[in-house]
C-alpha cells in the first residue's frame, strides 16, 4: 500500500463515520455482552422479581406488605431473623480473628513456599459444604470420635452433646468459612511493603508496635473485606445449620426452603429471601460507606486512610495505645519463655489452624472403607463393601453421571462466557469497566439461596424445572465469577505487545485470538474451567430447587441421605466426592500457576 | 589507613570491628575493619553484589552479621535489636507510611520515644521548615512527587537526632536534574545538623559529589578508603581507577631496562613508570587518566593510534582513539584545543609521573 492510500484511508475513518456509525464500530467491549445479557436474564430479573413478589398480594398481584406484616407478628420469624445475624456475625467474627494469624503467616512465607502451603487453605476452602458438615456429624456426635476418646480414657462419663446445638453450629460454619477469610485477607497482606516494617523498627517502633501501627492498619481492608465476604455467605447457610444444629439453631435459609418446597408460599418465601438480600446489600451499604466497596478487588481506596478527620484520629490513638499494650506483653512473654519460644508460638498456631481445617474431613477416608454397619472411628475392620453398594445402586450412578454431565456443560459456558467478557474488560478502557466487573462478581455476593429462589420461581413459569438445562443455566450463573476473575487475572499478566506483533504480521482479530492469545493463555483457561466445573460438581442449592424427582444430582442425593440417617454409604460417597474435587483443585491451581 | 592519624584522640563514632556475612557458601561481606568519626560523611561506593548494602543492614541491624561487633560511641551494639539501635534510615523507596500524613510520619520516631507533646509539635514543625515542605504537613504521601517523597523521608531520618543515619541509595528513583538537586539539600543538611551520615551508592559522581570519604568496595571487601581526591589521583587498584573517573589502564609487567631503569612492558611498548616504582618482576599496570594525555610525542611516554570518534561535551573534547596494537584510549582535550580530524593518525603522551602504578 502506498502512503497516499494509508493516509486517505485514516482521512476516511476520522471523518466519514457518523456518530451512529462509531456507536456501533466493533469495540472489544460488546464481547462482554452474551455475559451481561446472560447475567441479566438469569439473575438479576429473577433476584429483582423475587423483591417484587415479596410485596404482592400472592392473590390479586397489588400491591402489599402483607408479608412483611406476618414476619414482624410472629415471633417464630422474627426470631430466626435474630438467629440467622447472629450467627452470621459470630461466624464472621470467629472466621476472622481466628483465620488472621493464619493469614499473616502465610503472607510471610517466600513465594514457593507459600504456594505449596496456601492449598492446605484451598483444599478446604473447596471441599463440598456437604463433606465438611458430614465430617463434623462423625466428629461431634453422641457416638462420635471425641466423645468415645473422652468416655473410652475415662475422662468423661457420658458424652458431651457437642452437636445440634449452637456450638455444633459455630464448629462447623466457623471451619467452613476460616478459608474463605483467610484466601480474601492473605492478598492484601502479600501486597503490604515489608520495607515499612523495616522502617518503622529503624524508627524505633519494636515488632510489636510496627506490627499495629504499621501492618495491621494497612491489612485492614483485607480484613474487613474478609469479614464482609463471610458474614454475606454465612447469611445464606442452611447445610451447617440443618445438620448441625437444633431446632433452636434454624436460619433464615431452612425457612426459606420449607416455605417454598413443603408450603409452596411464594410470596412469603420472595418476602424472606428480600430480608436476607436487603441485610446483605445493607452489609454492603456500610461497608462501602466506612471503607469503600473497591477494596475488595484490592484497589486503591480512602480506606488507606481509615475514613477522614476525626474517626481517623481516633482509631490511630486507640491502636497507639494496643501497640504500647502489646508491646509490653510481648517483652513478658518474651522473658518468660525466652525469644526463641515467642518466635514458635506463631507456626505452632497455624499448624493446630491448619490441622482443624484438614484433619476432619481426612477422617471420613478410613471411615469409607470400614467393615462395620456403622460410623465408627477407628473403624473396626476395613472392607470395599460402601463402595461397592455405591456403585452398584443405579440412584448414586446416575446422580454422579449426571453431576458430571451437568458440570461438564456448566464449565464450557462459564469459560466461553467468562473469558469474553475478561477479555472485554482488558482489551478495552471504559468507565463502566468497575460496573461490568461488579456485575460478574455479584453472583458470588448475592447469598445462593436467593438466586436459587429466584430461578425456580422463573423455571416454573418457562418448564425448565426438573431438566439438566435448567441445572447448567443456575450452575453457570454461580460458576461464572470463579471462570471471569481466574481468566481476568491471567489476562493482567498477559503482553498485549504480543497481539499488536501478530496484527502488524498480517493476522486478523479472530486469527489473533486463536493462534496467539488462546494459545498463550491456555493454562489459564483450563484452570478456569476447572473451577467452574468443582463450583457445578458439588454445588446443592440450586439442585434442591431445580432437580426434582429422578434427576437428581450427587450433592441432592447426599442431602436427602444426610437428612434421612447417616450411613457408611455416605461416607464412600464423601470420599468419592473429596477425591474428584482434591484432584480437579489441585490441576486448576497448577494450570493457573503455569500460564 | 589515614583515618587513624585524622581522627587518633576521640573514639569514632561507628566501629566495625571484624564484621562479616555468610549466606551458605556465599560471602556477602568479607571480615571488614573500619572507623567512622563523628560529623563524617561517609559514602559506601560499590557495584551491586560488592556488600556495601550488606553492611549497611548490619550497622542498622536488619541483618544479624556472622561475626563481628558494631560499636556506636564506644558501646558493643551487635545483640540490640533495630528498634533500639537509634540509628537513622532512609530507603531508597522512601518506605513512607502510606496510611499516615506527612506531619504523621515525622512524628512517628518521636511518638515511639514517648517525647511530650509541646517538644514533639516544635520538633516536627522544625524538621518541616527544614526541609521546607510546612506546606504540605496533612498530606498522604502518595498525593507527593518523588523528590518531594524524598525529602519527608529525609525529615523523618533527622527528625529524632539520631546517632548515625544511613541512607541506602535515597536518590536512586529520581531522574538526573532532581538527583542532583537533592545532593545539595542533603549535603546542606549534613552541614547544618553536623549528623554522622553513611551513603550507600553505586553512582560514582553521586560519591565524590558528596562525601567526606568513600569507601570503595568490591568483591564482599573494601577497595579502597580515602577522600574523593586521594581515590581519583591515587587509585589503590585497577578496580578503583576504572570504578572512579575515565581511566586509561596499560596492564603489562614491571621489568629492568638496559640502562636499569624500571619499566613496564606491555604490548604498546616499553614505557618509564612514576619514580619511587619498585617490585619488579610482578605483573602490573598504570593508569592514565584522560586529562593527562596530550597529543604529540615530547612527553616520556608515547602511543601511536587513529582516531576514531570526537565526542564535543562543551566544557571539553574527548577524543576515542584506536591503539594500533588494538584497544581505545580516551583523551580529553582543553576547550579551544585544535581536534584532530577523524581517521586522523595521531601520536598521544603524558608524563610519566601523571600515571598511578598499581598491582
Amino acid at each position: 500500500m502506498n502512503t497516499k492510500g494509508i493516509a486517505g484511508m485514516t482521512a476516511t475513518t476520522a471523518s466519514a463515520l457518523s456518530p451512529r456509525q462509531r456507536y456501533f464500530r466493533p469495540n472489544a467491549l460488546w464481547l462482554a455482552a452474551p455475559g451481561l445479557a446472560f447475567l441479566a436474564v438469569f439473575f438479576l430479573f429473577p433476584v429483582l422479581r423475587l423483591l417484587a413478589l415479596s410485596v404482592q398480594n400472592p392473590a390479586s398481584g397489588a400491591f402489599s406488605l402483607e408479608s412483611y406484616a406476618r414476619i414482624a407478628n410472629t415471633d417464630v420469624y422474627l426470631q430466626v431473623l435474630g438467629i440467622t445475624f447472629k450467627i452470621a456475625g459470630n461466624t464472621a467474627i470467629f472466621s476472622i480473628l481466628l483465620g488472621y494469624p493464619l493469614a499473616y503467616w502465610l503472607a510471610g512465607l517466600r513465594d514457593g513456599l507459600r504456594e505449596r502451603m496456601v492449598l492446605l487453605v484451598m483444599v478446604p476452602f473447596w471441599t463440598s459444604y456437604l463433606v465438611k458438615t458430614f465430617a463434623w456429624m462423625v466428629v461431634l456426635g453422641r457416638t462420635g470420635v471425641i466423645n468415645n476418646m473422652l468416655t473410652g480414657s475415662g475422662l468423661a462419663s457420658q458424652p458431651f452433646p457437642l452437636v445440634y446445638n449452637e456450638f455444633g453450629v459455630m464448629v462447623g460454619m466457623v471451619h467452613a468459612m476460616i478459608p474463605l477469610a483467610v484466601l480474601t485477607m492473605m492478598p492484601i497482606m502479600i501486597g503490604i511493603d515489608r520495607r515499612l516494617i523495616q522502617a518503622a523498627q529503624a524508627l524505633g517502633a519494636a515488632p510489636a508496635q510496627s506490627f499495629w501501627l504499621v501492618y495491621f492498619k494497612l491489612s485492614l481492608p483485607g480484613v474487613t473485606a474478609g469479614g464482609l465476604l463471610v458474614f454475606i455467605s454465612s447469611l445464606g447457610f442452611f447445610i451447617v445449620p440443618a445438620l448441625l444444629g437444633g431446632r433452636r439453631e434454624t436460619m433464615l435459609a431452612q425457612l426459606i426452603i420449607t416455605q417454598v418446597q413443603e408450603l409452596l408460599n411464594w410470596a412469603f418465601a420472595g418476602a424472606l429471601a428480600a430480608m436476607m438480600l436487603v441485610a446483605a446489600l445493607v452489609t454492603c451499604w456500610l461497608y462501602d460507606r466506612l471503607f469503600g466497596l473497591s477494596s475488595l478487588s484490592g484497589g486503591e481506596t480512602s480506606a488507606q486512610n481509615g475514613g477522614s478527620g476525626r474517626l481517623r484520629l481516633i482509631g490511630l490513638a486507640i491502636l497507639r495505645v494496643i501497640a504500647k499494650a502489646s508491646a509490653m506483653l510481648a517483652d513478658v512473654v518474651r522473658k518468660v519463655i525466652g525469644t526463641r519460644g515467642a518466635q514458635l508460638l506463631l507456626p505452632i498456631y497455624c499448624a493446630l489452624a491448619l490441622a482443624f481445617l484438614v484433619l476432619p474431613t481426612l477422617l471420613v477416608i478410613p471411615i469409607g472403607f470400614t467393615s462395620s454397619q456403622f460410623l465408627e472411628f477407628p473403624p473396626p475392620g476395613y472392607s470395599m463393601q460402601w463402595f461397592e453398594t455405591y456403585f452398584s445402586s443405579p440412584v448414586w450412578l446416575s446422580a454422579t453421571l449426571r453431576s458430571f454431565g451437568v458440570a461438564a456443560a456448566t464449565a464450557l459456558c462459564a469459560t466461553l462466557i467468562g473469558g469474553l467478557a475478561a477479555l472485554a474488560l482488558a482489551r478495552s478502557s471504559t468507565r463502566w469497566g468497575g460496573v461490568i466487573f461488579a456485575t460478574f462478581l455479584a453472583p458470588l455476593i448475592v447469598p445462593r439461596i436467593i438466586i436459587a429462589v429466584g430461578l425456580f420461581y422463573l423455571f416454573a413459569q418457562i418448564g425448565l424445572v426438573a431438566t439438566d438445562m435448567g441445572l447448567v443455566i443456575g450452575h453457570t450463573v454461580l460458576a461464572l465469577p470463579f471462570a471471569f476473575v481466574t481468566i481476568t487475572a491471567i489476562l493482567k499478566n498477559y503482553d498485549w505487545r504480543l497481539d499488536q506483533a501478530a496484527a502488524v504480521l498480517g493476522a486478523n482479530r479472530v486469527k489473533t485470538l486463536f493462534l496467539v492469545t488462546v494459545p498463550l493463555v491456555k493454562g489459564g483457561l483450563v484452570a478456569a474451567f476447572l473451577f467452574a466445573f468443582i463450583t457445578s460438581f458439588d454445588e446443592l442449592t440450586i439442585a434442591i430447587f431445580v432437580s426434582g424427582g429422578i434427576k437428581t444430582t450427587l450433592p441432592k442425593q447426599m442431602w436427602d441421605d444426610m437428612i434421612l440417617q447417616l450411613n457408611p454409604t455416605l461416607a464412600a460417597v464423601s470420599v468419592v466426592v473429596f477425591v474428584i474435587v482434591t484432584v480437579l483443585l489441585l490441576l486448576a491451581e497448577r494450570f493457573r500457576r503455569t500460564a | 589507613m589515614t583515618m587513624v592519624a585524622k581522627d587518633g584522640v576521640t573514639t569514632p563514632k561507628l566501629i566495625i570491628d571484624g564484621l562479616s556475612k555468610r549466606y551458605g557458601d556465599v560471602t556477602a561481606l568479607e571480615p571488614t575493619q573500619l572507623n567512622v568519626p563523628t560529623g563524617e560523611f561517609l559514602t559506601l561506593l560499590g557495584p551491586s553484589g560488592s556488600g556495601k548494602t550488606t553492611l549497611l543492614q548490619m550497622i542498622c541491624g536488619l541483618v544479624e552479621p556472622s561475626s563481628g561487633r558494631i560499636l556506636v560511641d564506644g558501646r558493643d551494639q551487635t545483640q540490640t535489636p533495630v528498634y533500639r539501635r537509634d540509628i537513622g534510615l532512609v530507603f531508597q523507596h522512601y518506605a513512607l507510611f502510606p496510611h499516615l500524613t506527612v506531619a504523621e510520619n515525622i512524628e512517628f520516631p518521636l511518638r515511639m520515644r514517648a517525647l511530650p507533646a509541646a517538644e514533639l509539635k516544635q520538633r516536627v514543625k522544625d524538621a518541616l521548615a527544614m526541609v521546607q515542605l510546612d506546606h504540605l504537613a496533612a498530606r498522604f504521601p502518595r498525593e507527593l512527587s518523588g523528590g518531594q517523597q524524598q525529602r519527608v523521608a529525609l525529615a523523618r531520618s533527622f527528625v529524632y537526632q539520631p546517632s548515625i543515619i544511613l541512607m541506602d541509595e535515597p536518590l536512586g528513583a529520581l531522574d538526573k536534574k532532581l538527583r542532583e538537586h537533592m545532593q545539595i539539600e542533603i549535603k546542606q543538611l549534613h552541614r547544618e545538623t553536623g549528623a554522622t551520615i553513611i551513603y550507600v551508592t553505586h553512582d560514582q559522581e553521586e560519591a565524590l559529589a558528596l562525601s567526606d570519604r568513600i569507601c570503595l568496595m568490591n568483591h564482599a571487601r573494601i577497595e579502597q578508603l580515602g577522600t574523593p581526591h586521594e581515590i581519583y589521583a591515587k587509585p589503590a587498584t585497577a578496580f578503583a581507577a576504572d570504578f572512579i573517573g575515565i581511566s586509561n589502564i596499560f596492564r603489562g609487567q614491571v621489568d629492568t631496562s638496559s640502562g636499569g631503569e624500571i619499566r613496564l612492558s606491555t604490548r604498546h611498548g616499553s614505557f618509564r613508570l612514576p619514580s619511587g616504582a619498585t617490585s619488579v618482576g610482578k605483573e602490573a599496570a598504570i593508569v592514565v587518566r584522560p586529562e593527562q594525555i596530550t597529543l604529540g610525542s615530547d612527553k616520556g611516554n608515547t602511543v601511536m593510534g587513529r582516531v576514531m570518534d570526537t565526542v564535543y561535551a562543551g566544557s571539553e573534547t574527548r577524543l576515542i582513539v584506536d591503539l594500533d596494537e588494538g584497544e581505545t584510549l580516551i583523551v580529553r582535550l582543553p576547550p579551544g584545543h585544535p581536534v584532530p580530524a577523524f581517521g586522523e593518525r595521531a601520536a598521544l603522551g603524558w608524563n610519566p609521573d601523571a600515571a598511578v602504578l598499581v598491582p
